[in-house]
């Protein structure tokens, strides 16, 4: 049973969602629009010429090992991202949705790191784990473990997926403790009278009344890790020890501003749009099947 | 109305007298901030003083990378500073951008002194004809620092010959065998140990000159002299001789904190290391291997020149040759040059440094100087002019780290990093014809 709202005439339902078409146009098909333009060009750096090569920047993009090697690495940093900074926020939820004392203060510590920008919390980890003066690195020392992401490349590869995942636990926290406030609490005693254990519980009541909130963050972070993790792989890493960080946009990032390829830039901005779209719908397609509203 | 009109009188008035007393203002855009921020401005408020016709305004727009993107986008928009601040490894792409810049040597007129320039600081900016297409700004090159006191208390004589990489490996080894953590370290490797060591053995770093002589040309660094200094690089990375702590300056912070014994770093670290390092420190020339060449050839540049924009009036390329030689008077050079340890682009600055007595109060200033000029700069040694080349040094840096990490034998790091810079080149060479 859907309920649906229909307005008389046409004016009206334009004028509301025209500011949202306004705003997708100017600032997504626009600059969508010009980086398919360009990606079938090589221009020179300052707009003096233009060569049109056609499909030349993808030929050139797919047929070099160390870009589609950037494929992998992107997919085992997002994965890592996302997994690790929706289990910890899911953990921490739960843990604050059962505090009966003090649970505002804990709420409010949780969310604090959200206000980071990624690019300083990359710098905030990159002191910590410092290879020569960080503290962290320091204690392993103690401990008899040399760390050395400079040219270690997972442990580069560690440390850029928890930098980046820390400012998104505090985010997906909020919306995890939301969600299990919302689960009504007879349901949960219901089945506690039943028998049934915590876990039990979570497993089959809780996870499941979540799934529409899960899902939601699933897409959202996926897309954080694709695009907004540049800072934290530009401060910590700049895409190295070799290739082990240079994911997707950070090579957009550098053949465009450091290399001034703009037309192999926007080649690769547009494969990265078709790709995210791809997993999107992917993630609609066959994930959200299994969401209950 | 009247009002109306005498109101209209009185700002006509003023706009005709801002235009009768108007200086001509021109934009300098640069990378610089803290102490060489300073500097710079300094430099600017002085140049204003000086005279009235002209005013020399300065902004930072970032760092090395942001500030040429920052230039770009400017000129994209037909707002372009008049003089734009690009570092080295960007010469090929400005000098490409025909329509864009204005070559140095038009802006200055017929009267302009080339030959007042030192010729390895200005060749790495000069067309084919030998004349100065950007103005060299601030020049260092690559020395060896020594931590003398550590070398001391390891049983080694602080004094050691340390002119070869043959006597350096043996340093190296006692070094090592007395327990040192951190027996050398280096910062900008790809300029240091293989653009600088190229031209430092007179050996190629890429085809045409390395690429003075046109868009196709073709890297190659990978030949037997490259191969065996960044091999023997790498197994004292192997061995924990050579410590390696990133792709720009930061081994700077082991060095002067008083860890590493070594260190290849430019010239213009002296005033940091100066600042902070709580030992005996010392500056030496790069060393050479002698085994595959008897007298090194010279080292070449970094830093950044200036360009000047194209799409100005006359009046006010007036103003950037005003300004210019400004900058290339001997007083103003020479106090660039001992503030900054940065090169001295004249020949009269380093003299009227001499003659101050500033070299021998410093030991080791001139080290740079000499080295740089002491030979007539070859074909191989004036400098590189490749395009993409930002991208370049970071390949060569991931292929590098493949090499210290011991995942890569040099030989095929540097077969690698040629194949991937190459077809950058080619795209460069595509885009620019």
């Amino acid at each position: 049973m859907e309920k649906r709202i229909t307005f008389k005439g046409v004016w009206l339902p334009l004028a509301l969602i025209a500011p949202q078409i306004v705003i997708t146009a100017v600032f997504f098909f626009y600059p969508a629009g010009q980086a398919i333009w360009q990606s079938l060009f090589i221009p020179d750096p300052f707009g003096l010429s233009m060569t049109y090569v056609g499909l030349g920047n993808f030929e050139f993009l797919l047929s070099d090992p160390f870009y589609r090697a950037s494929f992998v690495t992107t997919a085992i940093f997002s994965t890592l991202v996302t997994v690790v900074s929706m289990g910890v926020a899911l953990f921490l939820a739960v843990l604050a949705d059962r505090l009966i004392k003090g649970s505002g203060t804990y709420r409010t510590l949780l969310i604090w790191p959200y206000a980071v920008a990624p690019a300083v919390a990359g710098v905030l980890w990159l002191f910590m784990f410092n290879t020569r003066v960080g503290v962290i690195t320091w204690y392993l020392g103690q401990l008899g473990y040399d760390w050395n992401h400079v040219l270690n490349e997972n442990e580069a590869m560690g440390l850029v997926v928890v930098a980046s995942a820390w400012g998104r636990i505090s985010y997906n926290f909020l919306f995890f403790l939301a969600g299990l406030q919302a689960i009504p609490r007879s349901v949960i005693e219901a089945a506690a009278i039943d028998g049934a254990r915590f876990w039990t519980r979570f497993r089959t009541i809780v996870f499941p009344l979540l799934s529409p909130i899960t899902f939601f963050l699933l897409v959202v972070n996926v897309v954080y890790a694709f695009f907004e993790t540049f800072g934290v792989i530009h401060t910590i890493t700049s895409g190295g020890p070799q290739q082990a960080t240079t994911i997707l946009v950070y090579k957009v990032y550098s053949d465009g501003f450091v290399g001034q390829d703009l037309g192999s830039s926007a080649a690769q901005s547009v494969i990265l749009l078709a790709l995210v779209a791809l997993l999107t719908v992917i993630q609609f397609k066959f994930i959200e099947r299994r969401v209950h509203y | 109305m009247k009002s109306t009109v005498s109101a209209l009188a009185i700002v006509a008035a003023m706009v005709s007298a801002d235009v009768a007393y108007a200086q001509t203002e021109i934009e300098f855009w640069h990378a610089f901030t803290g102490r060489l921020g300073e500097l710079v401005a300094e430099q600017v408020d002085t140049f204003n003083a000086s005279q009235s016709d002209y005013k020399v305004v300065e902004s930072h727009k970032g760092n090395y990378s942001e500030t040429l993107n920052a230039g770009i986008a400017a000129f994209r928009a037909g707002e372009q500073p008049e003089l734009l601040m690009v570092f080295e490894v960007g010469t090929a792409t400005m000098m490409a951008a025909e329509g864009a810049v204005r070559p140095v040597f038009e802006v200055m007129g017929d009267d302009f002194d080339q030959d007042a320039y030192i010729g390895s600081v200005k060749g790495y900016y000069t067309s084919p004809d030998g004349d100065m297409l950007s103005f060299p700004y601030n020049s260092s090159t690559p020395v060896l620092w020594v931590n003398r006191d550590l070398l001391q208390a390891n049983g080694i004589d602080p004094d050691v010959d340390l002119s070869t990489w043959e006597n350096v490996g043996e340093v190296l080894d006692s070094l090592a065998a007395a327990g040192v953590d951190c027996p050398l370290t280096t910062a900008w490797q790809s300029w240091i140990h293989l653009e600088n060591m190229s031209a430092y053995h007179d050996t190629p770093f890429a085809t045409q000159d390395n690429g003075f002589g046109g868009t196709d040309t073709e890297l190659a660094f990978n030949s037997p002299a490259q191969v065996a200094h960044i091999g023997a690089m790498g197994e004292w990375a192997q061995d924990g001789k050579f410590i390696y702590a990133g792709r720009r300056n930061e081994g700077g912070a082991n060095f002067r904190a008083g860890e590493c014994a070594l260190f290849t770093e430019s010239s213009a670290g002296y005033a940091g290391i100066k600042a902070e390092a709580e030992f005996d420190f010392e500056v030496r020339p790069l060393p050479y291997w002698s085994a595959l060449k008897d007298e090194p050839q010279n080292t070449i540049i970094g830093g950044a020149s200036l360009w000047v924009m194209e799409g100005h009036t006359d009046e006010e390329y007036e103003a950037v040759a005003a300004f210019l030689n400004f900058l290339s008077s001997t007083d103003i050079q020479a106090k660039w040059h001992q503030d900054t340890g940065y090169l001295p682009i004249t020949g009269a600055a380093s003299e009227a440094t001499r003659e101050m007595g500033f070299y021998d109060e410093n030991p080791g200033t001139d080290i740079a100087v000499i080295q740089m000029t002491a030979n007539e700069p070859t074909g191989n040694s004036k400098g590189l002019r490749l395009g993409s080349f930002d991208q370049i040094r970071g390949i060569i840096d991931e292929e590098l780290e493949a090499v210290w990490a011991g995942d890569k034998d040099a030989q095929a790091a540097l077969d690698s990093a040629v194949e991937r810079g190459n077809a950058l080149l080619r795209r460069f060479e595509r885009a620019n014809n």
